[in-house]
């Protein structure tokens, strides 16, 4: 494995009952770059992210095949243990689902998880998360408020806070601006190009402005199939596939 | 054709809908102020503290205590509902979060059926099963000498009856939960178990205490089963395994008859006030956290 990769996912095939969602997917992830999965909608996109942090077991019936290497670790073997595999990456979902307590709370939950339970470093930390979400300034005196009262924009950078708060290395990101408006959007995605420093970050989307602006990298999906795949130079200026240059020309259908 | 015109129509459609809407609004306090001048010959001459705390119920010498009533009633509904919630609470859980789909299927028209058994087929079942298996097994096996009508059996055969109710409600708000919320704190890392305990549990709590409010309202109110099965003996019960007497047993019981004694009437309205008050105090104590919890 090439040491600037870091997901290699090879041959992935997701089966729901007899229909085929993925079909033998292979895609190399770069470390500390933004990568960004493009595709029409039911192109199995989030289908997909789900598999990289086994989403994918909560639903039997997905049959999912293949590998999906992190750091030289199969995290489909069945041996893997779940639980800190999850905690490697922070999920930012389409809409914010900010847990059923304090702002405050919900990064303190997910530090729990991650072991710390230390009350002046979850406050340092909580801290620490939330202005890396771009959020503190906000919100720092209503830490005690519930999580719920805050605008959608704010709960989706609260969702960032959180799941950067188990300490992971990568965020998988599903079309998290979807919801959005352009000002709360803008702001997500300025936190994420300072964030590729030290995440290495997959981002679903259907925005290709987006994708232009923010990508380094692009994966072009259609039906379960990847089309094409490289640097957002090559794909957005020089896209060798006819479906790609009609989805990128908005005369796909 | 018709004989109005649209805008016509509307205001006559809205009149009846604003109608219908006062009726049901009015008809508690209705309800609240016929009771209430029924009994305000009892009210009269007795002190409502008397008529609460007094242990002695003896009409025929003008004695009516309705504290025995009170506390059989509380008894009762305290012991079902440490009954109903813990089995209801687990089994909403097990079966929204840890069976397949098709369980359920084939669980909701099992409940269904057992919530619409009448409440005489409960009691008739309590007499014939639960009454004797206190007397004859539990009781001795717990060292306690019990005829089987008791505080116990009532809050037995209470606890079957209101199980489908609560539970139903229960699995409907397990299942309203979006999917993504659990899928949230398991990209945390948590465990299923950490993430009912701590996210779903949490955010179905509103919906929760408003179940466990309806089943306790339910079962405070039951009156053909319990009474049926609690012994109507009227005496403080000193355990579960002593008879009692409730108070929707009591009016089912004596309305209708002995009405020559005086105020007998009137002290039987009171008790359905006081059954109102009683219910009324549930909801706006379920309320209270309902409101709090909410807003999470």
């Amino acid at each position: 494995m090439d040491h600037n990769t870091k997901i290699e996912i090879r041959d992935l095939n997701v089966f729901a009952g007899k229909t085929q969602i993925l079909r033998n997917v292979n895609i190399d992830i770069p470390k500390n770059k933004i990568t960004v999965i493009l595709g029409p909608s039911g192109c199995g996109k989030t289908t997909l992210l789900k598999c990289l942090n086994r989403l994918t077991d909560l639903y039997p019936e997905l049959k999912v095949s293949g590998r999906i290497m992190i750091d030289d670790n199969n995290i489909l073997a069945a041996k893997e243990d779940i639980y800190k595999l999850r905690q490697q990456m922070g999920l930012l979902s389409q809409r914010p689902y900010p847990l059923p307590m304090t702002i405050y709370n919900n990064i303190a939950y997910a530090l729990k998880l991650r072991g710390i339970r230390n009350r002046r470093e979850t406050h340092k930390l909580v801290m620490h998360y939330l202005q890396q979400a771009n959020l503190w300034d906000e919100i720092r005196t209503r830490l005690r408020e519930p999580a719920s009262r805050l605008s959608i924009g704010q709960q989706q950078r609260l969702c960032l806070a959180r799941g950067l708060a188990v300490n992971p290395e990568i965020i998988l990101a599903d079309e998290p601006t979807s919801a959005l408006d352009p000002i709360s959007s803008q702001f997500i995605e300025e936190t994420f190009v300072k964030l590729k420093n030290d995440y290495t970050i997959v981002l679903v989307t259907h925005v290709l402005r987006q994708a232009k602006r923010i990508a380094d990298n692009v994966v072009f999906m259609y039906l379960g199939d990847v089309i094409e795949q490289g640097s957002v130079e090559e794909v957005f200026g020089n896209p060798k596939m006819e479906k790609t240059k009609l989805y990128l020309g908005g005369t796909f259908n | 054709m018709y004989l109005l015109n649209r805008a016509q129509r509307h205001t006559v459609n809205s009149t009846w809908m604003i109608i219908s809407l006062l009726l049901v609004a009015l008809l508690p306090f209705l309800l609240f102020i016929g009771l209430y001048l029924k009994s305000v010959l009892l009210l009269h001459d007795y002190s409502l503290f008397d008529l609460i705390f007094s242990k002695t119920w003896r009409p025929s010498a003008g004695k009516f205590g309705f504290y025995p009533f009170i506390i059989g009633s509380i008894w009762v509904t305290v012991v079902a509902m440490l009954i109903t919630a813990p089995v209801c609470l687990l089994t909403a859980i097990y079966v929204t979060q840890y069976t397949k789909k098709y369980f359920l299927r084939i669980m909701h028209p099992a409940i269904d059926i057992l919530a619409g058994i009448p409440s005489v087929v409960y009691g008739l079942w309590g007499i014939l099963v639960i009454v004797p298996f206190i007397s004859r097994y539990l009781g001795p096996w717990m060292g306690v000498k019990t005829m089987g009508y008791s505080i116990l059996a009532a809050a037995f055969v209470l606890s079957i009856m209101i199980i489908p109710f609560v539970l139903n409600i229960l699995i409907e708000i397990f299942r309203a939960i979006p999917t993504e919320l659990k899928e949230a704190t398991l990209s945390l890392g948590a465990t299923q178990w950490q993430t009912i305990k701590h996210v779903l549990v949490r955010k179905a709590l509103p919906g929760i205490i408003a179940a466990f409010g309806f089943g306790l309202a339910r079962a405070f109110g039951e009156t053909m089963a319990v009474l049926m099965v609690v012994g109507n003996v009227v005496r403080l019960p000193k355990s579960v395994f002593d008879p009692g007497y409730t108070l929707p047993a009591l009016i089912a019981n004596n309305y209708g008859e002995m009405l020559s004694i005086p105020k007998y009437d009137s002290a039987l309205m009171f008790a359905a006030l006081l059954l109102l008050a009683v219910s009324l105090f549930f909801n706006l104590v379920m309320h209270f956290f309902i409101v709090k919890y909410n807003k999470y």
